[in-house]
Order: C-alpha cells, then sequence, then structure tokens
C-alpha cells in the first residue's frame, strides 16, 4: 500500500463550482499532431463530439466519431477489471505499441450512450491512458486506438455487480 | 488454571445469546465477573484474535488485514491500488487540514484540544477517560472541543466530521494502532462490553459483527467481499463508492446494523463506543491507513 | 494535479472535484438530477495542446484521468482548463516537480 506523500508533489484541485467566462460548445482548438492541422473529423480535432457521444451502440458512436471501423489487435493493451468493485468506478486502462497515435476512445457497449471518452493525443504525447469510467451493467469495455489514420482495437469484459448510474 | 472456551450466557441480556465462534478466535473469558473484573484478559485475546485470523490467511501480512476487503481478493486489490494513486478521498483530506487550522470564533483551534497539537494521535483513540469513566472516541472528542469553544458540534455521520478525522487520521499514518486500558475495573468493562457486543447476535437476520467479520472474511455477502474483523478500523474514515462519498466511523457502525436489520443506535451510544474501543484494542499494533478507500 | 517529470517523460494525473451528474438519477424528492458534466479537459505546456480529454457523462464522478507526455523540464508550468455542459470555466496551473 502506497503510504507515501511526498510533500514536495504539490496538489492541485480544480473544483467544480463557479465559472469564469463563458464559453460555448462548439470550442474549437486547433493545435499541431504531427500531421499538420488534421481534416475535421470529429475524433482528431479540438470540437467537442456531441453527436458520438448521444449515439446509443458502440458500432454507431465509433462511426460518428471516427467514420471507418476497428480491426482488433493484440498491440493494444487494454486493462479492466475481472469484476468491477463498483460500477460507479471502475479503473480502465489502455496502452499501445503502435505507431503515430492520434486518438484514444473507450467504449462501454450496455451504458445507455457507449462513448465513454474520447481522448485527443497530439505528437509527444505517449499513447497511454488511464481513467475511471461508470459501467451500467455487465459488458464489453472497447478500446479504439487510432494510428496512422487507421481504427485498432481491444475488448474485455468487465462483470458490474452494482450499476454505476446510481442504481 | 485450566482455561475453557465457553460460551456463556449473560443474563443481563435476556434476548441475545452470544454467538459461539470458532473455539479459537478468542480466548474466552470463562470466569468474566463484572463486579470484580476476574478473567477479563485483553492481552489474551488480542494475541488469539490476530492468531485466529494469520491462521486462517497464511499468505496476507500481518499489516495488511487494515486493507480490509483489498486483502482478501486480488482483482479488488487492484483496482484499489490504480485508485489509490489518486485517491478518492483526497477532496475530503484537503477539507479536513483547512476545517483543522481555521480557528473558532474564540480564536483557539482544534489544537488547543489535543496532545500534540492533534497531530500524529489519532491511533491513541478511542481512550478510557478515568475522570469521566467511559470511553471517548476521536469523534466525540472533536465535537466536544467544538461545544467547549463555543462551536456547533458537527454530526456524526456527515462530511465534516469525516473529513476532520481524514485529516487526523492521515497525520497518523503507518503508526501503530496504541490503545492503552488502564489498570481500572471501569475500562476493563467497558472493553468487555464491547467485546460482548461484537459477539452478541441481533436484527431480524441475526447476525453478530463477528458473524460477517469472524467467520467470513473474504467470502461474498451478495456482492461484496466481506473484510477482516483485523484492524478493521484502522482505515477509517473511509471513501466508499457505494456512498459515492466518505463515511466515518459512527456512519459504518449505523449502516452495519441497519444493513443486518438490526436497530442502530445513536452514533457515539456506550455500545458503540466501547465496540469501538475493543476493534481498535485487538487491532494495536496494525498500521493506522486512513484514510481509506473501500467499495 | 500532479505532474512528474522523470527524464524526457513526465507523467501527470490530475483528480478534479466534479459531480459528473448523469441526469439519469433522481434525487430523494423524484426529482431528476440535471446532467452536470465536464465537456472537454485540455492541458497546455509552452502553449502547446499536450492532452485533450471529450469526456461524456460516463466518466466517474470527481473523474481522474493519467498520461504522459514528452519534452517538458522540471519547474515548467502545465496549463489544464475545462469546460462543462453548463458553459462554465475553470483553469489551474501546476509546476512540473
Amino acid at each position: 500500500m502506497n503510504l507515501d506523500r511526498t510533500s514536495a508533489t504539490r496538489r492541485l484541485v480544480l473544483k467544480g463550482a463557479g465559472s469564469v467566462a463563458l464559453i460555448g460548445a462548439g470550442v474549437y482548438l486547433g493545435f499541431e499532431t504531427g500531421f499538420g492541422i488534421l481534416p475535421a473529423l470529429a475524433a482528431a480535432n479540438g470540437k467537442y463530439p456531441e453527436e458520438a457521444f448521444k449515439q446509443k451502440s458502440d458500432a454507431d458512436a465509433i462511426k460518428a466519431l471516427y467514420g471507418k471501423t476497428a480491426e482488433a489487435s493484440d498491440k493494444v493493451k487494454l486493462d479492466a477489471p475481472e469484476i468491477a468493485e463498483n460500477g460507479a468506478v471502475v479503473p480502465i486502462a489502455v496502452a499501445t505499441t503502435l505507431p503515430d497515435v492520434t486518438s484514444i476512445s473507450f467504449f462501454v457497449s450496455e451504458n445507455p450512450n457507449a462513448l465513454a471518452a474520447s481522448y485527443v493525443i497530439p505528437a509527444g504525447t505517449v499513447p497511454a491512458i488511464a481513467n475511471r469510467l461508470k459501467m451500467a451493467k455487465t459488458c464489453n469495455v472497447i478500446a479504439i486506438v487510432e494510428s496512422s489514420g487507421k481504427l485498432f482495437s481491444a475488448t474485455k469484459e468487465v462483470k458490474v455487480t452494482v450499476g454505476g448510474c446510481g442504481g | 488454571m485450566f482455561r475453557t472456551i465457553l460460551c456463556p450466557a449473560f443474563a443481563a441480556l435476556a434476548a441475545a445469546a452470544l454467538a459461539c465462534v470458532a473455539a479459537s478466535a478468542i480466548a474466552a473469558s470463562d470466569k468474566a465477573d463484572p463486579k470484580t473484573n476476574a478473567g477479563i484478559n485483553p492481552v489474551a485475546d488480542a494475541t488469539a484474535f490476530r492468531k485466529f485470523f494469520t491462521d486462517k490467511f497464511p499468505k496476507v501480512k500481518l499489516e495488511e488485514f487494515v486493507n480490509g476487503p483489498y486483502s482478501m481478493d486480488e482483482d479488488l486489490h487492484k483496482q484499489w491500488e490504480e485508485k489509490e494513486q489518486f485517491a478518492p478521498y483526497e477532496f475530503a483530506l484537503e477539507t479536513g487540514k483547512d476545517m483543522f487550522s481555521t480557528p473558532f470564533r474564540n480564536g483557539k483551534t482544534y489544537a488547543d484540544c489535543f496532545p500534540n497539537g492533534g497531530i500524529g494521535i489519532r491511533q491513541n483513540y478511542p481512550y478510557f477517560d478515568e475522570k469521566e469513566g467511559k470511553v471517548v472516541t476521536l469523534e466525540l472528542a472533536l465535537n466536544r472541543c467544538r461545544e467547549a469553544n463555543g462551536e456547533a458540534p458537527y454530526s456524526y455521520v456527515k462530511d465534516e466530521m469525516a473529513s476532520l478525522t481524514a485529516y487526523m487520521a492521515f497525520t497518523s499514518r503507518s503508526k501503530p494502532m496504541d490503545i492503552r486500558i488502564p489498570n481500572d475495573p471501569r475500562a476493563l468493562e467497558a472493553y468487555e462490553n464491547g467485546k460482548r457486543y461484537f459477539y452478541t447476535r441481533r436484527g431480524q437476520l441475526n447476525f453478530s459483527c463477528a458473524t460477517c467479520h469472524v467467520q467470513s472474511p473474504g467470502e461474498h455477502i451478495r456482492a461484496e467481499i466481506l473484510a477482516p474483523a483485523l484492524g478493521i478500523l484502522n482505515a477509517m474514515p473511509i471513501y466508499r463508492s457505494e456512498w459515492s462519498g466518505m463515511g466515518t466511523t459512527s456512519r459504518r457502525f449505523i449502516t452495519c446494523n441497519s444493513q443486518t436489520r438490526a436497530v442502530p443506535l445513536e452514533p457515539q451510544s456506550d455500545e458503540y463506543r466501547d465496540v469501538e474501543y475493543f476493534l481498535s484494542y485487538v487491532a494495536n499494533g496494525l498500521p493506522i491507513s486512513g484514510p481509506g478507500a473501500r467499495p | 494535479m500532479r505532474a512528474t517529470a522523470t527524464g524526457d517523460t513526465t507523467e501527470v494525473q490530475a483528480l478534479i472535484q466534479h459531480p459528473m451528474d448523469t441526469g439519469l438519477v433522481k434525487d430523494a424528492q423524484g426529482q431528476i438530477i440535471p446532467a452536470h458534466f465536464i465537456q472537454q479537459l485540455t492541458f497546455e505546456h509552452n502553449g502547446k495542446t499536450v492532452f485533450l480529454a471529450n469526456w461524456g457523462t460516463a466518466v466517474s464522478k470527481d473523474p481522474y484521468v493519467k498520461f504522459s507526455f514528452k519534452g517538458a523540464n522540471k519547474g515548467d508550468d502545465l496549463r489544464i482548463s475545462w469546460v462543462d455542459n453548463k458553459g462554465a470555466t475553470d483553469n489551474t496551473t501546476a509546476k512540473i516537480q
């Protein structure tokens, strides 16, 4: 158990209350990705992929986000528990050795909306992410990695006994 | 003297019969006499309590029992490790630190109420107050500090108390639990009272605390894995995924009672104080790990 | 947030206090608690975006994310900003340790 808390590490917390300035939902953040500015495919630019988050199935969400389909690859390492301690907070991580990764996304197949999170990976950022997701029930977690413009996936079934959506 | 393991029925508790726990679980005081305390032997109890768990779980290191269900299941342990990298109780801890250092309206602070300014002392709670003749827990001491300084007490089951105790526990992290039972018949009686509460069946499900936490640690109760009783309070207060929030020791005792369909007591009632005393004492030597996270 | 540099790689962990309400849960009175969640989280170093998170309601309450990137040094600033579905924004800056 990690009991070490180096006091040198600054702990910063962003609190949820209070707004500083109002920014509309469609804000575009342009940035370099190593391929120059990428075209306006929802996944790899700075725009919030609203449509993709609205889709129900993972297939529809992947289509809305990337416009293509993925092939399974053992170069995508998906780390998720066998049985989630609690469906509200399931630690899920992905790492890959695939080259030129521009985007990584997580889908929970039986959630009301399958897309949980989608990350943009600029050049210089390591294609490995850990996050904590809600799972409504036992189902597949799918990680998609966009590498050199192609999609690769890894899937793992996670058992959930206590649903993560407040039930 | 020949020591036998008995399951004595206490006449005073007419409605409840003591759970006959596995013989090696504890060296029962076969001659426990409330008037003279003869036969109450906390030292022997603690040794037997520890031995029961280390025998039952030879692969678990002694100090790991404080991790509750995580010491019982590898898949759970892994999820817990990942979450501990940046634990869900961090916010309560920050809040607790702020609260602790904020003076009361009269200018005094919590530090003025506690030995060593309240830092690194959590492992000494609960203690037996010889003036009062009762067990004093950390939560109780904090509220008494507030009231002594003209502030309203906090609810024992809500976030403020959880944040304060989270901070105090944190300042004692990795220190061994160090509960004293003075050579005072009232202290021994309080300890024995707590032990009795722990082993008494109650409620519609007729469970005692021991039914789950001594007889079935590591096993499932519905979808949860049960924590071992050894060191079960060392991680308090805890952030529970199930609550999406923090819980104090008081909160946990109350919810355990209601979950077993027993009537919960008021926070800091005598039985709760005494059972906290008993459970903390038999965990002496095991490290404080609070604040903790649990499923 | 914690940002620690080892060699030329900086590991960043962020834990943000936010309810991440899904809009699917009712309160004690039976009223739906409206959706309230962080939609975009941006990390910048030297004015360049090094990580962008697009989140939906399935990200856990008090969301956490960990990632690593190259090219930063101890003492550099890392800026994190976010915007939620109500249009509220916030930002903070941390030094890389």
